[in-house]
């Protein structure tokens, strides 16, 4: 009787604690930032995305009334088993209703699973490829920021245009790397240019001369950097020592960020080309941003840290509107209001989960032109978000509908 | 243009030239780990770290102070020996009478207090570092374009490890080191100040660890992540090159730095592990290293 009697509790104690699907709504929200707080992406993403967060929590103050609201952040240590564990641990034990930034992809695609498993919501500011609203797109991801088509295609049809139709990668051998080759290629190819192959290197490498040597072996026109954060550096510093820019090559960054040209310096990347969907000193909006965020953080916001902002200020808005941090009734309500804030005007969140707005073609500016301590960009032209954007077409999910 | 193994001859000798200028990072680390181990029996997990507060030193000097790269030369491997001195002196000392394990544990505990402190302080993106007026520019050597630095830290790093070499197994300096290594007590008796040799050495070997750091400055991104990178690698060139041996050390270096600059060539992807394969293949073979002494 007693054997039975313990079984009997145990299961009800057991059955009490399995978690439950399809996550209801309640009054505490709680937002987790996972990102790279000690690597390579700590500069363009790390404590800065978390100031950021915190900066939307504080502007919505005083509109959320009946809730509590919490930021959390965590490192991945730029490794999938960490940024895949503690999105678990976040979603199964501590209530994390949001999980925003998460820099490099496949970190990204783990917890976009994991949180369409659980019902939980995933604003990426920070992960680019663009299998996250493609092959692997998902109802509970939304991807804010940018994404590895936008990049490609917005620099990568000007430069096309400008008359440089031959092209070599250097790629770093993950997931974005190979992911932002693919769209600049199919860009590039898209308006009569030509890639002429690529090399590949391994993520955090320190020494690209040997794949530089490759590029400049190949006589292209335009050498693409398939890379961010220290590789994208060491790459640009290193170009400008072999003389690559200085032999006719034109060098472009796929992804860069202020942060990188803080640390390589006007002098090494001047004239170069990017795109980018936001820059702290576009207009007076986010000239306020920036300087504020400056004040907290002693940087200007990256676009990532921008994009954290603005996803935060929208969900946290959306739940207002609907009177719950319910994730259905939450996502509904973040698809049907358009984004205005100082990031976008009049941005969308198409069905496949891509936050439609608008990008910039930027050229940075030489030393003498720059003003001051992050003063970098001059804007050249702005494409419009559908243009920038992937059409609508390789979610799985939307191909199945009519 | 003609073809090597289906290579251009011009990507394959411009390769070898690279594999030159990292064989001299390679040997260079390696030297100081082998000085080291080799005559005072520390596996010194600091070097890496020891290496980036070169780095960084060189930086601050210049950003701080205004001291140029030439004067950096000098005064960031004196401050990273000194420093190297005290570790020695007041930790390491202690753990002398143990296991190595200990020393081992100890020198990768240091090594990972001093990254995380500079992570703190700078971030992870890496300072700039420019390149000295008088190195810059290159030269064109026909099948590449080689820029003056590479070619002083390549030449400069040669006289450094010659020079190292030198000192240890041909002046009497030397060879009080390698007989207080081999028989202390003994060495003790006649008067040589053991310890404080041992210290020096601690000392000499941390400053060329620094100094490699200076020179890779300009060149590679001053990051407090650097070092942790290079020397997983740097203890496999020791592995391979014998632990105790000098001349294996810088001999190895250099040899493994053209090997990862063809396997560049022909296979990129393997250019991480090549060093590795071989070094399992060695201690397979012949453990003591290629130009070690067993023991």
């Amino acid at each position: 009787m007693k054997k039975i009697g313990h079984f009997l509790a145990a299961s009800i104690i057991f059955s009490a604690m399995s978690p439950v699907q399809g996550h209801a709504g309640d009054t505490e929200v709680k937002l987790g930032v996972l990102t790279d707080m000690s690597g390579i992406f700590s500069d363009a993403n790390g404590k800065g995305s978390l100031v950021a967060a915190q900066m939307a929590v504080d502007d919505m103050a005083g509109q959320l009334a009946g809730f509590s609201v919490h930021v959390v952040s965590a490192d991945h240590q730029n490794k999938p088993d960490i940024g895949a564990g503690i999105a678990r641990k976040w979603f199964d034990e501590d209530g994390i209703d949001v999980v925003l930034d998460i820099p490099v992809s496949p970190i990204a695609l783990a917890v976009q699973s994991i949180a369409e498993e659980k019902d939980k919501i995933v604003l990426l500011s920070s992960a680019g490829s663009s299998d996250i609203t493609g092959k692997a797109c998902s109802k509970n991801t939304i991807q804010w920021t940018y994404n590895t088509f936008a990049l490609s295609n917005v620099a990568g049809r000007a430069m096309v245009e400008r008359g440089e139709k031959a092209w070599f990668f250097i790629t770093t051998d993950y997931a974005f790397g190979h992911a932002l080759e693919r769209d600049a290629t199919a860009a590039i190819e898209a308006g009569g240019g030509k890639s002429l192959g690529h090399a590949l290197n391994p993520i955090a490498t320190p020494d690209f001369s040997s794949y530089l040597l490759s590029a400049q072996a190949s006589g292209a026109n335009v050498i693409a950097l398939a890379s961010s954060g220290g590789d994208m550096q060491s790459a640009v510093k290193q170009a400008a020592e072999f003389g690559i820019q200085a032999g006719g090559q034109k060098l472009l960054g796929l992804l860069f960020d202020v942060t990188d040209i803080k640390a390589l310096g006007l002098d090494v990347t001047k004239g170069m080309l990017l795109a980018t969907p936001f820059y702290w000193d576009r207009d007076d909006e986010s000239r306020a941003f920036g300087q504020r965020f400056m004040k907290i953080h002693g940087r200007a916001p990256t676009m990532h840290q921008a994009g954290v902002y603005s996803a935060t200020l929208h969900y946290l808005k959306s739940v207002a509107a609907a009177g719950t941090d319910e994730t259905q009734a939450v996502l509904e309500k973040m698809r049907e209001t358009p984004v205005n804030d100082m990031f976008a005007r009049n941005g969308t969140i198409r069905e496949d989960g891509q936050m439609i707005h608008d990008f910039y073609l930027v050229e940075v500016k030489s030393p003498s032109e720059s003003k001051g301590e992050w003063d970098y960009y001059k804007v050249l032209s702005t494409v419009p978000g559908e243009q920038a954007f992937q059409p609508l077409g390789s979610c799985p999910r939307l191909a199945n509908k009519g | 243009m003609t073809d090597i193994f289906g290579i251009p001859s011009q990507v394959l000798l411009g390769q070898i030239v690279l594999g030159l200028i990292n064989g001299s990072f390679y040997a260079m680390l390696s030297l100081g780990l082998a000085v080291i181990f080799g005559l005072l029996n520390i596996i010194n997990f600091a070097h890496g770290a020891q290496y980036m507060t070169g780095a960084f030193v060189a930086w601050m000097l210049l950003n701080y102070l205004g001291i140029n790269y030439w004067a950096a030369l000098v005064i960031a491997p004196l401050t990273v020996g000194m420093f190297g001195m005290l570790v020695e002196r007041f930790l390491i000392a202690r753990l002398a009478h143990l296991d190595h394990l200990y020393g081992l544990l100890l020198t990768f505990g240091v090594a990972l207090i001093v990254q995380g402190l500079f992570r703190n302080t700078y971030g992870s993106s890496g300072m700039a570092y420019d390149i000295p007026e008088a190195l810059k520019g290159g030269t064109n050597l026909g099948f590449m374009f080689l820029p003056n630095y590479r070619a002083w830290v390549i030449v400069a790093s040669i006289s450094v490890c010659l020079l190292t070499w030198f000192v240890i197994e041909k002046t009497r300096l030397g060879s009080y080191l390698r007989a207080a290594t081999e028989n202390p007590a003994l060495t003790q008796t006649f008067g040589i100040n053991v310890p404080l040799l041992i210290t020096l050495t601690y000392g000499f070997g941390a400053a060329l660890a620094a100094l490699a750091g200076v020179f890779a400055a300009p060149i590679y991104s001053v990051n407090p992540n650097m070092g942790a990178d290079l020397i997983i690698v740097v203890f496999a060139v020791v592995v391979i090159g014998g632990m105790g041996s000098i001349m294996g050390a810088i001999i190895t270096g250099f040899m493994l730095g053209l090997v990862e600059g063809l396997t560049k060539v022909f296979y990129p992807e393997a250019s991480a592990t090549v060093i590795f394969i071989i070094m399992v293949l060695v201690l397979l073979v012949k453990p003591a290293g290629i130009f070690g002494r067993p023991a």
